[in-house]
C-alpha cells in the first residue's frame, strides 16, 4: 500500500450530504476486473451528462480543482453498499484524503485498506476547510498525518484524531497483507513444522 | 480440563500467531479460486510486486460465469462479460503458476464439486474460497468458509487469513430418515427451525445417526447450506465413509503418507466433554420432504403444508413474509402441492453431483416433463457429466424433455444467459431463493432432486412419497 505521511495540495469542495457509493462509482462500472482505471468514472453521474460530455459546473471539471488531492464533503460520506470500488475510484482519480463531518462505517474502513486517509471533524471545522477549498488552485491545504494536523492556505491549524494503529499502517504503507508479511518468519516456521506433522498437505 | 470440539482441534492445528486482542493468523491449506471474485486480488499482487506464496495449494477453476452450452471452449462464443473474466483467470493461473482446470478440461466444474472430486479437500484442512458456499467442504471435517476479494489477495500473498474464533454449535439429527427424505430436506429443515441468523457467530458441527448414515455427497449437501443458516462454516467429523471417499483421488495422499494422514484424521472428532455454546436436536423421523415457499431459505415447510399468511408471523418477519408472498405470487391457504411450476433446475454445488442426478433420473425414467414445463440439468463437473452419460442418465433426462448442459453454476446465480424469465416459477435443487437470484423476477422453490424431478412430471409441487406410491 502507498504510504501516507503529509500531502500539500488542492482541496475540492463538495458540500453535499449523504454522498453514497452509487454516486461515487455507479454500479455499471463494477463489471471490471481491475481496481485501477475507475478514476475517470468517479462521481460519474454528476461529472458527465447523458452524452458523456463533462458537466462544466461540477467541481472536478473546473480548471481550479481538476488536480485535487483532497476532498472536503458533507455529512455521512460513503454510505450505501460495501463495494471496495468506491475507494478504488477515489484513489485512482488522485484523491488521498477525504474530510467530512462523518463517514459510513464500511467506506471508512475500506479507505484505510487502500491508502486513503478519511478525517472526521466537527461541522464548524469542516465549514472552515470548505471555505478554504473554495478558493481554488492557489490555495493549497496541507494534511500532516504524523502531527495529526491540517493547515489551511492561511496557515490556520486544525487538529484531528486518528486511530493509532491505523495511523501507523498509513505512515508505514502497511496494508493487512503488509502487516501479515511482517510475521513471515512465523509463517515459515509453521510451514516447516507442518512438513513434519502433516506432510501430505 | 474440558475437551475440544472438532472445530477447536482444526483451529489449534492451524494457528500461526495470536495477537493480544484475540485476532489470530490462521494457516490456509487449500485456496480455491474462481473467475468472479479473484481478478482484483491478482491485480493487487501485480501492483505490489507480490507473488502467490503457495501456488501448489491454490486451485483455480472458472464456474460462476461460464456458459453451459456447447462450443464454449471458443471464448468468442461467450458474452463479453464472461469472456473478460474467464480470460483473466486463464492468464492469472498461467502467470502465477497455480493449479488450473480451464473450461476445456473435463475436470472443470463448480469449484466446490471439483475440490472434493480431485482430492484437494481432505479432513482436518482449512479451505477458503471467494464464495460463501465454501462451507460444502466441511463435509470432510475440514474448516471451510467463504472470504471477500481483499482476503483472497491476503491468502494468495501470505497463505494465511486474519480471523477471530467463532463459537461452537452442535446440530444433532437423531435416528433414521423416512423414505423419500434426503440430505437436502435435513439441511432445509434445520434452517427452517433455526432461521437464517440462527447460526450467526457459530461454526456448526452436524452429528447424530442420520448424518452418519449419509453418503459423502449427502453430507456435502448438508454442509453446503450451513451458510444459509448464518453459520461461518459447517462441519461433519470424518469417519470410514469419508476415508473411503477420499482414498485414491488424484490429490489424496498415498502410501506411507496415507497411513500417517489417516491416523491423524481418526483423532478428528469432538470430545465427549467438549463445551457447546448452542445445541439443536432434531429427530430424523420428524423430517418430511420440504420445499421453500418464500424468498428466504428459512421459509421452509413440509410439502403437505399450505402457503402461510403474513399474519402467521410476528415482528419484522410479517412484513418480509408479505413481500415474499407478493414476489412469489402466492395466495395464503393454498396447498403447496397446488403450486404450478414452469421450470425445473437440477444442478448447483448443493445438488449437482452424481448421486443427485441418479436420484432425479430414477424419478424421471420412462416419464416426461408436464406440457409447458422446461427442464435443465447442469452437472456439477465435467466428470459428473461423463459418469452420468456412461450410466445412460443423460438419455433419461433428454427423453423426459430436459436440456442436458455442460458443467457450471448456471441458473443457480443467473450471471450468464441461463436465467428464469420474469414471473417464471422454478423447482430448483440449488440453495438460494432470493428475489432475482435466478433471473430478474424469477420465482424459486428450493427442494431435493427427487422432489424437483417429480414437480417437473406433474407440473406442480409434489409430495415424492405419494408420487412414488401412486406410480410404482
Ligand atoms: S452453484 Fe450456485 S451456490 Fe454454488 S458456487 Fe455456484 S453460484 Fe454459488
Amino acid at each position: 500500500m502507498d504510504k501516507f505521511t503529509k500531502i500539500t495540495g488542492i482541496a475540492a469542495p463538495l458540500p453535499l450530504v449523504n454522498i453514497d457509493t452509487d454516486m461515487i462509482i455507479p454500479k455499471q462500472f463494477l463489471k471490471t476486473i481491475k481496481r485501477t482505471g475507475l478514476g475517470v468514472n468517479l462521481f460519474d453521474e454528476m461529472r458527465y451528462d447523458d452524452t458523456g460530455a463533462e458537466n462544466p459546473d461540477f467541481v472536478l471539471n473546473q480548471p481550479a480543482w481538476r488536480a485535487a488531492e483532497i476532498l472536503v464533503a458533507g455529512d455521512n460520506f460513503g454510505c450505501g453498499s460495501s463495494r471496495e470500488h468506491a475507494p478504488w475510484a477515489i484513489k485512482d482519480f488522485g484523491i488521498r484524503c477525504v474530510i467530512a463531518p462523518s463517514f459510513a462505517d464500511i467506506f471508512f474502513n475500506n479507505c484505510f485498506k487502500n491508502g486513503i486517509l478519511p478525517i472526521a471533524l466537527p461541522q464548524e471545522q469542516v465549514d472552515v476547510l470548505m471555505k478554504d477549498a473554495e478558493k481554488g488552485a492557489n490555495a493549497r491545504m496541507t494534511v500532516d498525518l504524523e502531527n495529526q494536523v491540517i493547515l489551511t492556505s492561511d496557515g490556520e491549524e486544525i487538529a484531528f484524531d486518528v486511530d493509532p494503529f491505523r495511523k501507523h499502517c498509513l505512515l508505514e504503507g502497511l496494508d493487512d497483507i503488509g502487516l501479515t508479511l511482517e510475521k513471515a518468519a512465523a509463517i515459515d516456521g509453521f510451514e516447516s513444522q507442518m512438513e513434519q506433522s502433516r506432510p501430505w498437505v | 480440563m474440558t475437551g475440544k470440539t472438532l472445530y477447536d482441534k482444526i483451529w489449534d492445528a492451524h494457528l500461526v500467531d495470536q495477537a493480544q486482542d484475540g485476532t489470530c493468523l490462521l494457516y490456509i491449506d487449500r485456496h480455491l479460486v474462481h473467475e468472479v471474485t479473484s481478478p482484483q486480488a491478482f491485480e493487487g499482487l501485480r501492483m505490489t510486486g507480490r507473488t502467490v506464496r503457495a501456488p501448489d495449494k491454490t486451485i483455480a477453476v472458472p464456474d460462476h460465469n461460464v456458459p453451459t452450452t456447447p462450443g464454449r471452449e471458443v471464448v468468442a462464443n461467450m458474452t463479453e462479460e464472461s469472456r473478460i473474466q474467464v480470460e483473466a483467470l486463464d492468464k492469472n493461473a498461467r502467470d502465477f503458476g497455480i493449479n488450473y482446470y480451464p473450461v476445456s478440461d473435463v475436470r472443470q466444474g463448480i469449484v466446490h464439486i471439483v475440490g472434493p472430486e480431485q482430492g484437494w479437500t481432505l479432513p482436518g484442512m482449512t479451505v477458503v474460497c471467494g464464495d460463501s458456499h465454501t462451507a460444502t467442504h466441511g463435509a470432510f471435517g475440514a474448516l471451510a468458509h467463504g472470504i471477500g476479494t481483499s482476503e483472497v489477495e491476503h491468502v494468495l500473498a501470505t497463505q494465511t487469513l486474519i480471523q477471530k474464533k467463532s463459537k461452537n454449535m452442535k446440530v444433532e439429527i437423531t435416528g433414521k430418515l423416512a423414505p423419500g427424505v434426503t440430505a437436502k430436506d435435513i439441511t432445509l429443515s434445520v434452517i427452517g427451525q433455526t432461521g437464517t441468523a440462527g447460526g450467526t457467530g457459530y461454526v456448526i458441527e452436524y452429528c447424530g445417526e442420520a448424518i452418519r448414515s449419509l453418503s459423502m455427497e449427502g453430507r456435502m449437501t448438508v454442509c453446503n447450506m450451513a451458510i444459509e443458516g448464518g453459520a461461518r462454516a459447517g462441519l461433519i467429523a470424518p469417519d470410514q465413509t469419508t476415508f473411503d471417499y477420499v482414498m485414491g483421488r488424484p490429490h489424496a495422499p498415498k502410501g506411507a503418507q496415507w497411513e500417517a494422514a489417516l491416523s491423524w484424521w481418526k483423532t478428528l472428532y469432538s470430545d465427549d466433554d467438549a463445551h457447546w455454546d448452542k445445541v439443536v436436536t432434531i429427530r430424523g423421523e420428524d423430517i418430511a420432504p420440504v420445499v421453500t415457499w418464500g424468498t428466504s431459505p428459512e421459509d421452509v415447510l413440509p410439502i403437505t403444508g399450505t402457503v402461510p399468511a403474513a399474519a402467521d408471523f410476528s415482528g419484522g418477519k410479517a412484513e418480509a413474509a408479505q413481500r415474499s408472498l407478493d414476489y412469489m405470487g402466492l395466495t395464503p391457504g393454498t396447498p403447496l402441492t397446488e403450486i404450478k411450476v414452469d421450470a425445473v433446475f437440477i444442478g448447483s454445488c448443493t445438488n449437482g453431483r452424481i448421486e443427485d442426478l441418479r436420484a432425479a433420473a430414477g424419478v424421471l425414467k420412462g416419464r416426461k416433463l408436464a406440457p409447458g414445463v422446461r427442464g435443465m440439468v447442469v452437472p456439477g463437473s465435467g466428470l459428473v457429466r461423463a459418469q452420468a452419460e456412461q450410466e445412460g442418465l443423460d438419455q433419461i433426462f433428454t427423453d423426459a424433455g430436459f436440456e442436458w448442459r455442460l458443467a457450471g453454476c448456471s441458473m443457480c446465480l443467473g450471471m450468464n444467459p441461463d436465467q428464469l424469465a420474469p414471473g417464471e416459477r422454478c423447482a430448483a435443487t440449488s440453495n438460494r431463493n432470493f428475489e432475482g437470484r435466478m433471473g430478474r423476477g424469477g420465482r424459486t422453490h428450493l427442494m431435493s432432486p427427487v422432489m424437483a424431478a417429480a414437480a417437473g412430471v406433474t407440473g406442480h409441487l409434489t409430495d415424492i412419497r405419494e408420487f412414488m406410491a401412486e406410480t410404482v
